[in-house]
C-alpha cells in the first residue's frame, strides 16, 4: 500500500513537474518568435514542412468524411421530409466540429508526430547541443519556427477540410440522392452564421494549432536521447495531442454554443 | 601534482577551480583545477566515464558546476546571463565525438551555417571563407557531399572546419581520435597542432587515447576518481612514478584499476542460482 502510494506520487509529481516544464518551455519559445520577423524564410520552410506537405491527407479526408456524413445524414434527414437541409447539417457539423478536430487529429499523426521525431533525432545526435555551442539558439532557430508554423498551419488546413468535405457533400447530394443544388445552398447560407459558427470553428482550430504543435515540439526537446526515447516521444505526441484536442473541443463546445 | 611553472594571469584563457559537480548522486568531479594558458593544446585525459566530455559541456557553459570556478576569458562561465554566455560562445569552437553535423545540409551548407546565423556577409564573402575553411581541412572538394555521404574521420574535419568558421580563440575537441583509422588519426593529429599554431589558438583535447593526445599536447591532466591525478608535460606524465599513472599510459589490463568491476566472490555468486 504505501508503496503503491509512494509510485503514485511520484508519478504525479514527475507529470507536474513535466508539465511546469513545458510551460517555461514554452514561454521561452514565445519570447523567440521575434527572430522571425527577421527571417521570416525560417517559418516559410517550415509551414512547407508542417502544412504544405499535410494537404494530400487533409484534402482526401475531407472529401470523404463530406461524402459519408451526407450519406449518413440524408438517411436520418429523408425520415423526417427534411432532406433539403442537408446542406445545413454538412455545413454545421464541418465548420463547429469535424473540421477543426478531423484536422487536428490527422495533424497529429502526419505533421506533430515528424516535427517530435525531427527534433528528438536532432537531440540525440548531439545537432541541438552543437547549434548551442555554435551561439546559436536552437529555441529560437528550431523551435520557434516550427511552433509557428503549426500554429498558422492548423488553422488554414481545417478551413480546406470543412470546404472539400462540404463539396463532397454537395456531389454525393445532388449526383447520388437527387437533392435540389439550389436548396443546398440556399439554406446553408440562410442557416449557417459567420459569428457563430465559423469564426467559433476558426478560433477551435487556432487552439488546436497551438497544442498540437506545442505537444508536438516539447516532446521532441525533452526527450530522452535515445532511439527508444525518441519512439516513445513520437508516440506520446500523437496519443496526447489527440486526446487533449477531444477534451479541449469538448471544453470549447460547451462554451461556445448553446 | 607537477609543477607548472608560474603562471601569469593575463594569459589563462581556462581557468578551473575547486571544480565540483555531481550526476545522478555520483561527485563527477570533487576538487579539480585545471588551468589552460594562451596558445597551449591542453590534453585532458582519464578513462571512460570520468566525466571528460562533461568537463567540456561545464567550459561551454552548457551546464552548470555545483561548487568552484569555471572561468573562460576572464569570464566566469557559471554565473554569466543567458545573452552573455551565447556572446562568449562565438569566440569558442566545439568539436563533437559524433561531429554533430547537421544531416540535412550539404558541407558547404553547414561550414555555412555559423556565418550566415551571425554575421550579414554578402553570398560571395561566405563562399570564400566556406571554401578557405574546407581547404584548411582538406575537404575542399568533398563541399556537395551530405554528412551521410562521409567516412567518420571526414565528417569531423567538415565539423572542424565549421567550428573555425568564425575564427574561435578557443577550440574544444571531444574525443577527436576515438573509432579513427591510423591515416584519419595522422591526419586529424596534424590538424590539431597546426591550426593552433598556424591561427594562434587554444586548443583543449579530451580523449583517451594516450599517445595520441600525448604526442600533440603541451601539457596535460589525468583526471581519475573526480580528481586531478597527474599533470604535467608528457615528458613529465611518462616519468611518474605513480602506479595508477603507469598503468594509464602504459595500457595495462590490470592495476590501481581493477579490471573487474566489484562484485561479490565468484563462488557465491554462482552458489546463488537464480533470483527467485
Amino acid at each position: 500500500m504505501t508503496a503503491w502510494l509512494q509510485t503514485l506520487g511520484a508519478s504525479t509529481l514527475a507529470s507536474l513537474a513535466t508539465l511546469g516544464r513545458s510551460v517555461q518551455f514554452l514561454v521561452r519559445v514565445a519570447g523567440g518568435l521575434d527572430e522571425l520577423a527577421r527571417r521570416p524564410s525560417l517559418l516559410v520552410q517550415q509551414m512547407h514542412a508542417v502544412g504544405v506537405l499535410t494537404l494530400v491527407i487533409i484534402m482526401v479526408s475531407g472529401v470523404f468524411v463530406g461524402m459519408v456524413l451526407a450519406l449518413q445524414g440524408y438517411y436520418t434527414l429523408v425520415d423526417f421530409g427534411a432532406e433539403q437541409s442537408l446542406g445545413v447539417l454538412v455545413a454545421l457539423s464541418l465548420t463547429r466540429e469535424l473540421g477543426p478536430v478531423v484536422t487536428a487529429l490527422l495533424f497529429a499523426g502526419r505533421a506533430g508526430s515528424s516535427l517530435t521525431a525531427e527534433i528528438g533525432l536532432m537531440k540525440a545526435t548531439e545537432q541541438l547541443a552543437g547549434m548551442e555551442m555554435m551561439a546559436v539558439d536552437p529555441e529560437r532557430r528550431v523551435i520557434a519556427p516550427r511552433l509557428l508554423a503549426a500554429l498558422l498551419s492548423l488553422p488554414l488546413l481545417a478551413a480546406i477540410f470543412t470546404l472539400l468535405g462540404i463539396l463532397g457533400a454537395y456531389l454525393v447530394g445532388t449526383a447520388m440522392l437527387g437533392i435540389d443544388g439550389g436548396s443546398f445552398w440556399s439554406q446553408m447560407q440562410a442557416q449557417v452564421s459567420f459569428a457563430d459558427d465559423i469564426l467559433n470553428g476558426m478560433i477551435k482550430s487556432v487552439l488546436f494549432g497551438l497544442v498540437a504543435g506545442w505537444i508536438a515540439v516539447f516532446n521532441g526537446y525533452d526527450c530522452m536521447p535515445t532511439s527508444h526515447g525518441v519512439s516513445r516521444a513520437t508516440t506520446r505526441t500523437v496519443v496526447m495531442t489527440s486526446l487533449v484536442v477531444l477534451g479541449l473541443d469538448f471544453v470549447l463546445t460547451a462554451l461556445m454554443f448553446d | 601534482m607537477a609543477d607548472l611553472s608560474p603562471i601569469d594571469s593575463e594569459d589563462v584563457v581556462i581557468d578551473i577551480r575547486n571544480l565540483v559537480f555531481a550526476r545522478g548522486g555520483r561527485r563527477l568531479f570533487d576538487g579539480v583545477d585545471v588551468s589552460v594558458r594562451r596558445g597551449e593544446v591542453v590534453a585532458i585525459m582519464g578513462p571512460s566515464g570520468t566525466g571528460k566530455t562533461t568537463l567540456l559541456r561545464l567550459i561551454g557553459g552548457q551546464l552548470r558546476a555545483a561548487g568552484g570556478q569555471v572561468d573562460v576569458a576572464g569570464e566566469p562561465v557559471g554565473s554569466l546571463s543567458r545573452r552573455a554566455l551565447y556572446r562568449l560562445r562565438r569566440r569558442m569552437g566545439v568539436l563533437f565525438q559524433s561531429g554533430a553535423l547537421f544531416t540535412d545540409l550539404t558541407c558547404y551548407e553547414n561550414v555555412a551555417f555559423p556565418l550566415r546565423e551571425h554575421t550579414e556577409l554578402p553570398e560571395a564573402i561566405i563562399r570564400h571563407v566556406v571554401l578557405m575553411k574546407l581547404e584548411a581541412v582538406g575537404l575542399r572538394g568533398a563541399r556537395d557531399l551530405y554528412p551521410a555521404e562521409l567516412s567518420g574521420g571526414m565528417a569531423r574535419r567538415v565539423s572542424l572546419a565549421r567550428a573555425l568558421a568564425l575564427d574561435p580563440e578557443i577550440i574544444l575537441y571531444d574525443e577527436p581520435f576515438a573509432g579513427q583509422d591510423p591515416i584519419s588519426m595522422g591526419a586529424l593529429m596534424q590538424l590539431i597542432r597546426q591550426l593552433n599554431d598556424a591561427l594562434g589558438l587554444t586548443s583543449v583535447v579530451v580523449s583517451h587515447d594516450v599517445d595520441e593526445a600525448l604526442s600533440i599536447a603541451d601539457r596535460a591532466y589525468v583526471i581519475s576518481g573526480g580528481r586531478v591525478i597527474a599533470a604535467g608535460t608528457p615528458a613529465e606524465l611518462r616519468a611518474s612514478d605513480s602506479d595508477w599513472v603507469r598503468q594509464f599510459l602504459n595500457a595495462l589490463p590490470d592495476g590501481p584499476v581493477p579490471f573487474h568491476y566489484p562484485a561479490a566472490a565468484m563462488a557465491d555468486d554462482l552458489r546463488a542460482g537464480p533470483k527467485p
